[in-house]
């Protein structure tokens, strides 16, 4: 629980809509998890379930010029975006009204013109991506952040070194955001890290680098506020470590054999979404007339993402090889 | 038109670029302060400055995947890869990225990237320098490979690219930088995707493209003296590739020969002869031949290098082969 | 039972955790489930009250099928673990990938034929000109088939007022062609008898005393019926090969080999020779042997045998035993009627006996059947009144 006594009382709107940012999180992805157990979404689905205080607190640091590169488990980041519920519900559906034709389904999420590049699958895929885009905005002077999402797996990979190297090198607005989660898949953060403390990397690189709670939706606003406005003022990277918890299996295939139950429940009961509503009732700031308005409007958000999906068509066949190109061969 | 080399054809495509379009920038390892690996980038530095053209740290996935990010981002990127060998590295934001980010959104995004690399064996670098990949990179769908085969197709093949919103890999041959040839600097770009009959013939079609085209036209003015007529086809681009041009050779001679240095097991070659199959079986007086590099990664020593790469010697053979007589 | 993992088709319950009577929350663990990544925990998306198990612990079901009912607070029993309802995916016809759009076919050399290399060898080899055969192949090309029946029709081309002084030629080459291959390619084996035509030749006088000059009948007419009419008691000699096997045919086609002037051989059939009278019959081989000469034949005539009769009774021969024509699998050698020694009821008279032989196809019949057939044969010309 924030101190209360250090840091001024949070805006009661704007709590009530960080509230709201994280519950809608959570009951998509619980019914996203309902409906792979029916069959209806296929493949890989990577719940969110536990770290929503990360995708809502540090997108409140980012502007809709700022750009988003995220993972395989999008769909907090995707949601917290602003990218239509219907949409990402119809895209897991595989539908042709999903966000991306049903092309890319949970793990693609894309969304132009909400500057939302992905929707990665390959581990530490998105960094080189993300340097990129935040190149082309120094070239072209925007004052933009890209805003790079990334697990403590991707830590591993060679193009975490390079990416974070190569920012700092040419001074580009990058700002690294490691979700350690302290599981890449099913091994744990100590078992592939002779390093484990992100920081200390992060400054082999001359990046700086801090350590966020990520269950306290707060304290990863304020933080990631605080880093944007650096790296917007162009110092160059900076890289996060959002300390989070994903409640669920790695994937919805996973039975959870590299980690303890107890240590489960234990991070469950730091609870971003608990953890912020009991902060909020201290406060004065949250009644249960709140809640259950929110509660409703959230089910009826997610009920009408489900009917969009339901509905949606199917891509026809003929289109299959469409989007190879940007101009088709004939 | 002037007379210059491979390289001077291509320095002059980049400057030109660099010159006309703010959005397009070099990066890569050395082709800055070094003036490139291959001294195609000579003297660019200082005419265009350091934010376009950037030395890279060894970080070829890095930096490629930042010229993929750099392309999203409206920027025209020209990545150079110092040689095919080292592509391998970034394969993954090859394959996974630059190939897959237009069909994974759906249609939302283009990647307008520009990826030189230098390419082919033939100087002694031995195994791990001296690769001829083009035909791996052909396979992929969402990318467009070309190979130039001459001065004036390395500059009007390049401008073509940059004119492309999406992914082209231009493999330079690296046997060909001091070449000599004629190029047009007042030319417009090129065109991805055709092929170019540089001699015509009517006894077999040699059907080639980059570092073995010189040998290609060798081997037909060898066999010319014998009153044997080759026609010599230089496919420029390998995706897309130029079928009916490919075709409509071999309907004139009836006999086909392809000369790839990449190995012989699943060469871009075989992609030819099967479309050679498909197309035009009933064209064929003689099954289609293919010259191709040895099964063997690249030796070092002289005379094995020789031995591994196809030769004008062994192309002659082919075609007296699908001729019917041996000698 | 839930889809748990990428390719669940089928899950083993391995423990309830809840029993009969529990009250169960949304996202409860209800159930233990056995994949192959392992156990997973099955949660409940409703609320209510666990009200029966229907999957037993230890029951491998297919995925959708209900586990349990539980009674929702409102009141309704609704299964937990609902069915899957299977999504309409469209119809699993997947277009073929799409070709590139096949290059316009570019124009061939003039003069030059479309023919599949095989064909081409095939040709070579049986002296078929592949530039006078229409193929059935894409686009026209002459494909093995093509040339194949050419050379068993041996097609003479068409006669014009200018014959090509090197037709009979190119006859003989493709008759030898085709024989060379005949003997290759079949294993043919030799079957012969002698048949007492005393009835016959009896018959056949009495009769054409009757009938006037151009209507008296021939004795070959009569071994032609009955050649006919045994071919229905062994069938599979009127077969044609095919590819790999012989495809029996429903219709009698009696090939009648017909020396030509000059030299050369042609067997255009006599067709349903089985349902023709014998009068019919004489008609028709008249007609046949007029047109033969004369050059009238019909392309369908040449290539329509299923069986082939080949009689060289009338140059004096005994006996003959002929090579296969493909694609038929028999043919049918008569020699001359002759006066010969024969044994009747232990005496020795003289009989006109005629040999009759059975050259065919062992890969199609055999000796047993072979000897059925000629039995058949010598039985029919006993009665030539029913033929």
């Amino acid at each position: 629980m924030p101190s209360a006594g250090s840091l001024p009382l949070p805006d009661r709107a704007h709590a009530l809509e960080l509230l709201h940012g994280m519950l809608r999180i959570r009951r998509f992805e619980e019914k996203s998890a309902e409906l792979y157990t029916l069959g209806k979404i296929r493949g890989f689905l990577h719940l969110y379930i536990g770290e929503e205080a990360v995708a809502v607190g540090s997108m409140q640091a980012l502007t809709a010029d700022d750009n988003i590169v995220a993972t395989y488990r999008e769909h907090g980041q995707a949601l917290a975006r602003g990218i239509p519920a219907g949409g990402l519900m119809a895209e897991m559906y595989g539908k042709v009204n999903g966000c991306c034709r049903g092309r890319g389904g949970s793990m693609h999420f894309f969304d132009v013109a909400r500057r939302f590049y992905g929707g990665h699958a390959i581990v530490g895929g998105g960094l080189p991506v993300a340097v990129g885009l935040a190149l082309a905005d120094r070239m072209q002077k925007r004052p933009r952040v890209t805003a790079c999402f990334f697990g403590d797996g991707a830590v591993a990979e060679g193009e975490f070194h390079e990416s974070l190297n190569l920012a700092a090198l040419w001074r580009l607005p990058v700002l690294f955001l490691c979700e350690n989660n302290l599981y890449a898949m099913g091994t744990a953060l100590d078992r592939h890290q002779a390093q484990p403390d992100l920081r200390v990397k992060a400054a082999g690189y001359a990046v700086p680098a801090e350590a966020v709670d990520g269950m306290d939706v707060l304290a990863v606003e304020s933080a990631t506020c605080r880093a944007a406005h650096a790296v917007r003022r162009d110092e160059g990277p900076f890289l996060l470590e959002l300390r989070t918890y994903r409640f669920r299996a790695h994937s919805m295939a996973d039975p959870e054999l590299y980690r303890a139950k107890e240590e489960v429940e234990r991070w469950k009961s730091r609870d971003p979404i608990d953890l912020f509503m009991s902060s909020l009732r201290g406060w004065g700031l949250l009644t249960d007339a709140d809640l259950a308005a929110m509660e409703a409007a959230v089910a009826r958000e997610v009920d009408e993402a489900v009917a969009i999906a339901e509905a949606g068509p199917w891509e026809p066949l003929e289109d299959l090889t469409r989007d190879v190109y940007t101009v088709n061969e004939p | 038109m002037t007379k210059m080399t491979y390289r001077e054809a291509v320095r002059s495509a980049l400057r030109e670029a660099l010159r006309n379009d703010p959005r397009v920038f070099l990066m890569g390892e050395d082709v800055g302060r070094y003036g490139g690996c291959f001294k195609v980038s000579h003297g660019l530095l200082e005419e265009f400055g350091p934010e376009r053209v950037r030395d890279t740290p060894l970080s070829e996935s890095t930096f490629l995947g930042a010229g993929i990010g750099a392309a999203l981002g409206g920027m025209r990127p020209i990545v150079e890869i110092m040689t095919v060998n080292f592509s391998l590295l970034a394969m993954d934001q090859i394959v996974n990225n630059a190939a897959t980010l237009r069909h994974m959104s759906g249609g939302q995004l283009s990647v307008p990237l520009v990826v030189r690399m230098a390419t082919g064996g033939g100087r002694q670098v031995a195994a791990q320098h001296s690769h001829s990949l083009e035909g791996w990179y052909a396979h992929i769908p969402g990318i467009k490979v070309v190979v130039p085969g001459t001065p004036a197709d390395a500059r009007g093949l390049l401008l073509a690219a940059l004119q492309d919103p999406d992914p082209v890999f231009v493999f330079e041959p690296s046997a060909l930088y001091g070449v000599d040839g004629e190029v047009d600097e007042a030319a417009g770009p090129g065109e991805i995707g055709r092929a170019l009959v540089l001699r015509p013939g009517d006894a077999a079609s040699l059907i080639t493209y980059g570092g073995c085209v010189g040998k290609a036209l060798q081997a037909a003015d060898q066999l010319g003296v014998e009153g044997i007529a080759v026609e010599v086809l230089d496919l420029r681009s390998l995706r897309p590739l130029d079928t009916a041009a490919v075709l409509a050779s071999v309907a004139r001679t009836h006999r086909a020969v392809i000369v790839d240095e990449g190995w012989r097991t699943c060469s871009f070659a075989a992609e030819v002869s099967a479309l050679i199959m498909e197309g035009a079986f009933y064209s064929l007086d003689a099954p289609v031949g293919r010259v191709c590099s040895a099964e063997v990664p690249m030796p070092y020593a002289r005379h094995m290098e020789d031995a591994a790469l196809p030769q004008v010697p062994a192309i002659v053979a082919a075609v007296r082969e699908t001729l019917g007589s041996h000698g | 039972m839930p889809i748990l993992t990428v390719d669940m088709k089928a899950g083993t319950l391995t423990r309830w955790r809840k029993q009969v009577g529990d009250a169960v929350k949304r996202s409860d663990i209800i159930a233990e489930v056995e994949t192959d990544k392992g156990l997973i925990d099955v949660e409940v998306f409703t609320s209510g009250v666990l009200e029966r198990i229907l999957v037993q612990a230890g029951e491998t079901v297919p995925t959708g099928t209900a586990l349990a009912i539980i009674r929702e607070e409102a009141g309704a029993a609704a299964p937990a673990a609902p069915l899957v309802s299977a999504p309409p995916i469209p119809a699993a016809v997947v277009p073929a990938a799409p070709m590139p759009a096949p290059p316009g076919v570019p124009v061939e050399t003039p003069g030059r034929v479309r023919i599949s290399p095989l064909a081409r060898k095939l040709a070579a080899e049986l002296g078929v000109d592949p530039s006078s055969i229409r193929g059935s192949g894409p686009g026209g090309a002459i494909m093995r088939e093509d040339i194949e029946r050419a050379a068993a029709a041996r097609i003479p081309s068409p006669v014009t007022a200018a014959e090509p002084p090197d037709r009979q030629a190119r006859m003989r080459q493709l008759i030898g062609a085709a024989m060379a291959r005949s003997k290759r390619e079949i294993p043919h084996y030799y079957l012969s008898t002698t048949i007492d035509m005393a009835r016959t030749v009896e018959w056949l006088t009495e009769g054409n005393l009757k009938r006037p000059v151009t209507d008296r009948l021939l004795t070959g007419v009569l071994l032609i019926k009955a050649v006919a009419l045994a071919l229905r008691e062994v069938p599979e000699l009127n077969a044609v090969w095919r590819g790999a096997a012989a495809v029996p045919s429903q219709a009698v086609h009696i090939g009648v080999a017909i020396s030509l002037r000059g030299g050369g051989l042609v067997a255009p059939a006599i067709h349903d020779a089985d349902r023709l009278s014998v009068g019919d019959l004489m008609a028709a081989f008249r007609d046949l042997v007029r047109r033969a000469r004369g050059g009238g034949l019909r392309s369908s005539e040449l290539s329509d045998p299923t069986i082939t009769i080949t009689s060289l009774g009338e140059q004096g021969v005994e006996s003959v035993f002929g090579i296969i024509f493909p694609p038929q699998v028999a043919i049918v050698g008569f020699g001359k009627v002759a006066e010969r020694p024969w044994v009747v009821d232990g005496q020795v008279v003289p009989r006109p006996l005629l040999t009759a032989t059975l050259s065919a196809d062992h890969r199609v019949s055999d000796g047993h059947r072979g000897g059925l057939f000629l039995g058949a044969v010598e039985r029919l010309l006993q009665e030539p009144e029913k033929l």
